[in-house]
């Protein structure tokens, strides 16, 4: 099996039109590439371009130059190139992601709302809930709260739904951006067990965590995104 | 992912005179896809969404359409009479004003009825229990079935035009600003509503919207539209999140959030 996610050269720079064409780089020449069962965590300042990598991955973001090269149903995607179409294919069976902050939909219950992965992959309702009601327990969410829709949730409630959402499906790559910031110490232990037990099967991750203990606990490899700040390079 | 899109439009121009409606649009829609056509008023949406369902004739372009036998035909090379087979069966139309594209003066249950006769549906009792069923599926209850529309709130005569649209189980749906007219708490259910609908049941969409936040919640795919021109066309949160163009920025950045 091909190497599950390999970034290759990456530039990343925003033009900002509003403001005089004001050109903002961000990254320049990213490399490195996730192993299967591998965690490797972003590490760097405030600023320096992580959620922005996770957000190049994930399509969210557009790329410079370079090449974002993914596994995806036994062919290579490039997604720095790949068309709408292609992407949402691999959003749905290949490669999760779960954002600092959870989207909330109006009227969509938690439970639905964690099962939905599964739902548009043709999973049975009623299987995808029990899956979704599993998860949405480990991770201490009052039960009460499962039928109503995330909006009114406490930050730490929302995050748990989104932590469930994205740890639902059998995806083989992970994105994770803080998940476990606004989380107690009990639930980001269940978040560093879960976590785990992805590696174990074979997950390749890729995350940022500020919370030095949950760090160690998950990471194989740190990866420090100061090496491609555009700024240091300046400088040198 | 299947490989053959369910719609091809190639150089789709549409002049009013000397005023530009929309010019040079090209894209492929592919089955259970939602594009969103956004853009400020003017810009040329309804033109093209008109040009693309053949409600209106564009002055250059082409718009192929993949017919259930699997082959492709060219809409404006079509028989007046097939196109409008076309419209009935397979495909719907969702207008602004639900007035435009409701029957005021029959019952709710022939409104959606009518559309089930228009494919040879012929047995009263089952077009009365399928009609019933889908005001249902679009939260009017049962017992408003022998209502006139005209008795209806503005959301309730707007999901009566979801089903009416829907019942008889079309391929590609077009909306023009299908929550325009409404206030934002109905909309919201609206939305929620359209956005469970289009999943269920696997549609192709275009939706033409100014709302962003709508674009956010019902599309895959976006396009940005300026003096009759696309100007930005991408996956929907990569435009929001990261849109590229002069005007696609402005257009994001005078909005709080989406
Ligand atoms: N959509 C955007 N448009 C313009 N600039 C952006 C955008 N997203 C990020 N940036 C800029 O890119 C730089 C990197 O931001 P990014 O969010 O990737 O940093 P980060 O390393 O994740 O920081 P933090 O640890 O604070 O989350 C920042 O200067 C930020 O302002
Ligand atoms: N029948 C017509 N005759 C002449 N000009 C027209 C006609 N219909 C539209 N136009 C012009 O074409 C341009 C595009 O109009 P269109 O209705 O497509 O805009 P739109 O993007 O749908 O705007 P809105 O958001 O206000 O509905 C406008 O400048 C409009 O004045
Ligand atoms: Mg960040
Ligand atoms: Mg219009």
């Amino acid at each position: 099996m091909a190497t599950p996610l390999v970034v290759s050269e990456v530039f990343k720079s925003f033009t900002m039109h509003l403001r005089d064409g004001i050109k903002l780089p961000v990254v320049n020449d990213v490399n490195f590439s996730v192993a299967a069962g591998e965690c490797v965590v972003l590490g760097g300042p405030s600023g320096i371009g992580k959620s922005s990598i996770l957000k190049m991955l994930y399509g969210n973001y557009a790329v410079d130059a370079g090449q974002i090269l993914v596994d995806h149903k036994d062919k290579i995607v490039d997604i720095a190139n790949a068309d709408p179409r292609t992407i949402i294919d691999v959003r749905r069976h290949t490669m999760g992601y779960v954002s600092q902050f959870l989207r909330t939909v109006p009227r969509v219950a938690a439970i639905d709302v964690v099962a939905e992965p599964l739902v548009i992959r043709g999973v049975e309702a009623s299987v995808a809930k029990e899956n979704a009601a599993e998860l949405l327990s480990r991770l201490n969410l009052p039960r009460e709260l499962w039928s109503l829709p995330p909006s009114t949730f406490s930050g730490g409630e929302q995050q748990r739904v989104n932590i469930a959402r994205g740890f639902i499906t059998s995806h083989r790559i992970l994105l994770l951006d803080e998940p476990t910031a606004s989380l107690d110490a009990t639930n980001r232990r269940v978040v560093v067990e879960m976590i785990a037990a992805k590696k174990e099967e074979g997950v390749a991750m890729l995350g940022i965590f500020h919370d030095e203990e949950v760090r160690e606990a998950v990471a194989d490899r740190i990866l420090d995104v100061s090496a491609f700040s555009p700024r240091k390079a300046i400088a040198a | 992912m299947t490989d053959t899109p369910l719609l091809k439009v190639s150089g789709v121009s549409k002049f009013y005179g000397s005023r530009i409606g929309c010019k040079d649009v090209n894209f492929e829609l592919w089955p259970g896809e939602v594009l969103a056509i956004v853009g400020e008023s003017g810009s040329g949406k309804t033109t093209l969404l008109n040009c693309i369902s053949t409600r209106l004739l564009p002055t250059a372009g082409s718009v192929e359409y993949r017919m259930r036998d699997g082959n492709f035909r060219d809409l404006y090379h079509m028989s007046e009479a097939d196109r409008r087979f076309l419209m009935r069966t397979d495909w719907g139309f969702v207008h602004q004003n639900p007035a435009d594209g409701l029957r005021m003066a029959v019952s709710a249950g022939a409104n959606v009825g009518e559309r089930l006769m228009a494919v040879g549906d012929r047995h009263y009792g089952k077009i009365r229990e399928t009609a019933t069923d889908w005001l249902g599926r679009v939260e009017i209850s049962a017992d408003r079935i022998d209502d006139q529309p005209r008795a209806f709130s503005g959301g309730m005569r707007q999901r009566l035009q979801i089903a009416r649209n829907l019942v008889t189980g079309p391929r590609l749906v077009f909306m023009d600003e299908p929550t325009g007219g409404l206030d934002v708490s109905v909309q919201a259910r609206l939305l929620d509503l359209v956005r469970g609908l289009v999943n269920d049941l696997g549609l192709a969409a275009i939706v033409v919207t100014h709302d962003l936040a709508v674009a956010r919640l019902l599309s895959h795919r976006m396009m940005v539209m300026k003096d009759g021109h696309v100007i930005e066309h991408g996956l929907t949160d990569r435009v929001l999140d990261d849109p590229r163009e002069p005007y696609t920025q402005l257009l994001v950045s005078s909005i709080l959030q989406v």
